[in-house]
């Protein structure tokens, strides 16, 4: 080995400039943690925390600890994430497809979503929902029944909760169902590959998918029921709905926006990787006699779902990060609960605020390894 | 000759029959809904409600299987079918979407004009059941200046108007100056903005310690042209710092702070900034730093020392992963504990800092995309020309990979200028904050739609002229390859 100055300079140089800022900061944080009489230290984690928050999925109570409250701002930062992202991708899809529709009204109606959404931003769009359009809402006194089982009012969305017996049965019978299709999927793959033969796949799971759940209500003794929310007097003028469900008008605002936001990205995601496919390629297929159903299926699709999945993930991520907005309308995800409350309680900013950030950088990059490693298995395998 | 017809198949024997009837019906279905979205009359009441609901579709439905003729030799009608009546399906969709259109135009257009009021100034006026824009007018000063002082605003004005005046030099700037409008814009562009911002809209002296820092940069990086390239990389470690000391602690500090003490301006501070300026100021200077720190660290991600590209990828990734309010939770309440206690940093300018970073991250990897899409023999043409690292980069690379990442860096700056409101975090108002500020003021309760509209107008006109000014960037660019 021959070290050479000329390589090892610049990088010593830049390390040393690291070190020193950083060892700058902590040398800072100790002399103002001193002066000020703070502690380092995780140990207030399993402390009661004796703040309470509206909306929680797990049971939670001042009396529980601080670990506890965090957990609660994860599982509904969670909770609105995975609404938000089903939904935005129903719609996107929806759209970018619509986008290339032949028909100029539905393209241009698109194309009008799209750009509108778009151009806006999110926090403004929260805000709208939530203090704007969301506000003038019946009061749950006035609210109409929709399909007469579940209420939009003001102070939320009630729907009917269920009420399950043996639900463990339902619950293996649909984890059996989806056993046997992979199973069938694995078989149909190799039928089709050794002798050439189709089997109606979808069909077969779509059918699974019903009889087994079906068969545990038959014979399995499951039973299903609901609890319908009812309209409760708590004052002369004040009235909620008890029992089943109910979500918070924060929830709804947020989910409602970050989908409608983040739809419009997956939508040209979505436009972007059907038109990344070549036109030869649909020829292609259709002259070797595929039908358009098969040209989709086996030829447009796994070609431009390659060209989808990446970008759509990233969209995914940054809905995640999207939702700590949720802290300028007051619905208790994990920046609002643990980086707002916890904080301003404690008075531990270094600590709060590196677990929230350590927790957001979790997220993210276990989601772009395993991105990672889904392209590299669909990438074109050139040879 | 007319022949027998079938009403379930129309063909082109029948054209005319065909096409009369299926326009009437058509026209019938299109009326129904005009006359009941704009006069409120129901022409179909008669029928069951669920029928009368249905009836325009229906019959439009109808209308429009009878003119879907192929090749009918009419211009129009082909072109109408091509476009909107291919088939059954796309022929409901079409119905849908211009009933949709026809039964949103009367209420949009009464909130917004009709039972709208806008004259007068107190909320008295406001009685109609459309929009008060009365509310917008009178708190217009707020929301586009924020807490700044009503007679002082004119420097607000003054310095937006003059850095727009100098920021269209690059379009009248002839051939023999365009050279320099690099130079100018990355270098002296920014530091005058900056000049007019501390000293108009701050009211500060013109000389402190950051335009000493300026100063010594701008000298260094002109020197810089004549030091060899070998030595570059010490050059522009060591001379700007010991040419800020040197002017800051030997020469005439003290001379130049009274010089450019000029009386009559008041000094505003920043928390008094707001509104509409203080978003097109935040993005201005997020928009002027995070490009250069993002084009370090892209060339930092990919050279050739592990340890530079290490610490590129990890600050990239840092930034990355974690939300912007997080990042602004951090600069204000855990940053100045990293600082010494007497070190005091202006809560936007750690604002700005903290956003910067952040988009910087962003921008960082858009360039690296360009970076990596070049193809090797540039590099190779470039070096085997006997051209250093820095003069590969900045006359053969760089301007090649910007070219191909415009779409992306204008996309990134678009979610710059979105990402704004935002710094409400720290208690920074601008546009977003001062309406939901406005809001509460207990005279004006009740127009929180008529805010949060005029700023989606406002946010949607400036996002969306810069994506089609990127666009045509982007298109004017485009070399062939």
């Amino acid at each position: 080995m021959n070290f050479k100055l000329k390589d090892i300079g610049p990088q010593l140089i830049t390390v040393l400039a690291v070190v020193l800022i950083f060892g700058f900061f902590t040398y800072n944080a100790q002399v103002n943690m001193e002066n000020r009489g703070i502690d380092f230290g995780y140990g207030f984690l399993s402390q009661e925390s004796s703040f309470d928050v509206q909306f929680s999925l797990i049971e939670y109570d001042g009396s529980h600890s601080y670990f506890r409250a965090y957990l609660v701002g994860l599982l509904n930062t969670i909770l609105v994430s995975v609404i938000g992202i089903i939904l935005a991708t129903i719609l996107g899809v929806i759209v970018g497809i619509a986008r290339l529709s032949p028909n100029y009204l539905i393209n241009k109606f698109a194309a009008f979503y799209v750009e509108f959404f778009r151009n806006i931003p999110l926090l403004l769009q929260i805000f709208f929902w939530y203090f704007a359009a969301l506000r003038a809402l019946p009061l749950p006194q006035d609210a109409e029944a929709m399909f007469g089982i579940s209420f939009l009012t003001i102070k939320g969305l009630f729907v009917p909760a269920f009420i399950w017996e043996n639900f463990n049965i339902f619950f293996y019978s649909i984890v059996a169902a989806i056993i046997a299709i992979i199973v069938i999927r694995i078989n149909a793959k190799k039928l089709q590959e050794t002798q050439g033969k189709q089997t109606p796949v979808l069909l077969i799971s779509i059918g699974l998918l019903l009889i087994l759940p079906l068969l545990s209500f038959l014979i399995g003794g499951v039973r299903l029921s609901f609890e319908v929310p009812v309209l409760k007097q708590l004052a002369t003028t004040s009235f909620i709905y008890e029992g089943g469900v109910s979500l918070p008008p924060e929830l709804i605002a947020l989910a409602l926006s970050l989908s409608l936001y983040t739809a419009t990205f997956i939508a040209e995601c979505v436009r972007a990787g059907i038109q990344g496919v070549g036109k030869g390629q649909k020829e292609a297929a259709a002259s070797i006699g595929l039908t358009p159903n098969q040209v989709l299926k086996l030829v447009i699709m796994p070609q431009a779902l390659r060209i989808i999945i990446p970008p759509t993930t990233n969209q995914y991520l940054n809905l995640t990060k999207n939702s700590s907005l949720a802290a300028a309308i007051a619905y208790p995800d994990l920046v609002l609960v643990f980086a707002g409350t916890a904080l301003m309680q404690t008075g531990k900013a270094i600590e709060i605020v590196s677990i929230t950030m350590f927790t957001y950088l979790t997220l993210s990059i276990s989601i772009s390894i395993l991105m990672n490693w889904y392209n590299k298995k669909i990438a074109i395998q050139e040879k | 000759m007319m022949s027998k017809i079938n009403f379930l198949k129309p063909d082109k024997s029948n054209l005319y029959t065909f096409l009369y009837l299926g326009s009437f019906l058509f026209f019938v279905s299109v009326l129904d809904v005009l006359l009941n979205s704009f006069f409120s009359l129901n022409l179909t009441g008669f029928l069951p409600d669920f029928l009368s609901f249905l009836f325009p579709l229906i019959i439009g439905f109808i209308g429009l299987y009878f003119i879907r003729i192929e090749l009918s030799g009419i211009k129009q009608l082909d072109l109408l079918n091509k476009h909107i009546n291919t088939n059954n399906f796309n022929a409901v969709l079409s119905l849908l979407i211009i009933f949709i259109i026809l039964k949103s135009i009367p209420p949009i257009s009464s909130w917004f004009f009709v039972d709208a009021s806008f004259a007068g100034d107190s909320k008295d006026v406001c009685t109609g059941s459309g929009a008060c824009w009365t509310y917008i007018k009178v708190w217009m000063r707020r929301f586009m200046y924020g807490m700044y002082p009503n007679a002082e605003q004119w420097r607000i004005n003054l310095s937006f108007i003059a850095l727009a005046l100098l920021g269209s030099v690059g379009y009248f700037a002839t051939d023999r100056f365009k050279k320099y409008l690099t130079l100018y814009y990355v270098v002296i562009y920014p530091f005058i903005a900056f000049l007019f911002i501390f000293f108009f809209i701050s009211g500060g002296p013109v000389f402190f310690d950051f335009s000493y820092g300026i100063i010594a940069a701008i000298l260094s990086i002109i020197i810089g042209f004549f030091i060899p390239s070998k030595f570059k990389f010490y050059y522009f470690l060591i001379v700007p710092f010991g040419l800020y000391i040197l002017l800051k602690y030997f020469i005439f500090y003290e001379e130049l702070i009274e010089l450019g003490k000029l009386d009559g301006l008041n000094w505003v501070e920043t928390g008094a900034w707001g509104g509409l300026s203080l978003t097109f100021i935040i993005s201005f200077f997020c928009l002027i730093f995070c490009f250069p720190i993002g084009m370090a660290f892209a060339l930092g991600r990919r050279s050739g020392f592990p340890l530079i590209r290490y610490i590129s990828i990890g600050f990239i990734e840092f930034w990355r992963g974690v939300p912007l309010i997080t990042v602004l939770f951090m600069s204000a309440v855990m940053f100045p504990m990293f600082l010494p206690a007497d070190f005091f940093i202006d809560k936007l300018v750690r604002c700005i800092i903290a956003i910067s970073l952040f988009e910087a991250a962003y921008v960082a990897e858009v360039i690296r995309g360009g970076l990596q899409a070049l193809p090797r023999g540039q590099y190779e043409a470039a070096k085997s020309l006997g051209m250093g690292y820095w003069k590969m980069h900045i006359f053969v690379i760089l301007p090649q990979a910007l070219k191909l990442v415009i779409p992306g860096i204008a996309n990134t700056f678009l979610a710059l200028v979105k990402d704004t409101p935002l710094i409400f975090v720290v208690g920074l108002l601008e546009i977003v904050g001062m309406l939901n500020l406005a809001k509460t003021n207990p005279e004006w309760l009740g127009f929180a739609m008529e805010g949060y509209v005029f700023a989606a107008i406002i946010f949607w006109i400036i996002c969306y002229a810069m994506s089609k000014y990127s666009y045509n960037l982007e298109e004017k660019y485009k070399t062939d390859r």
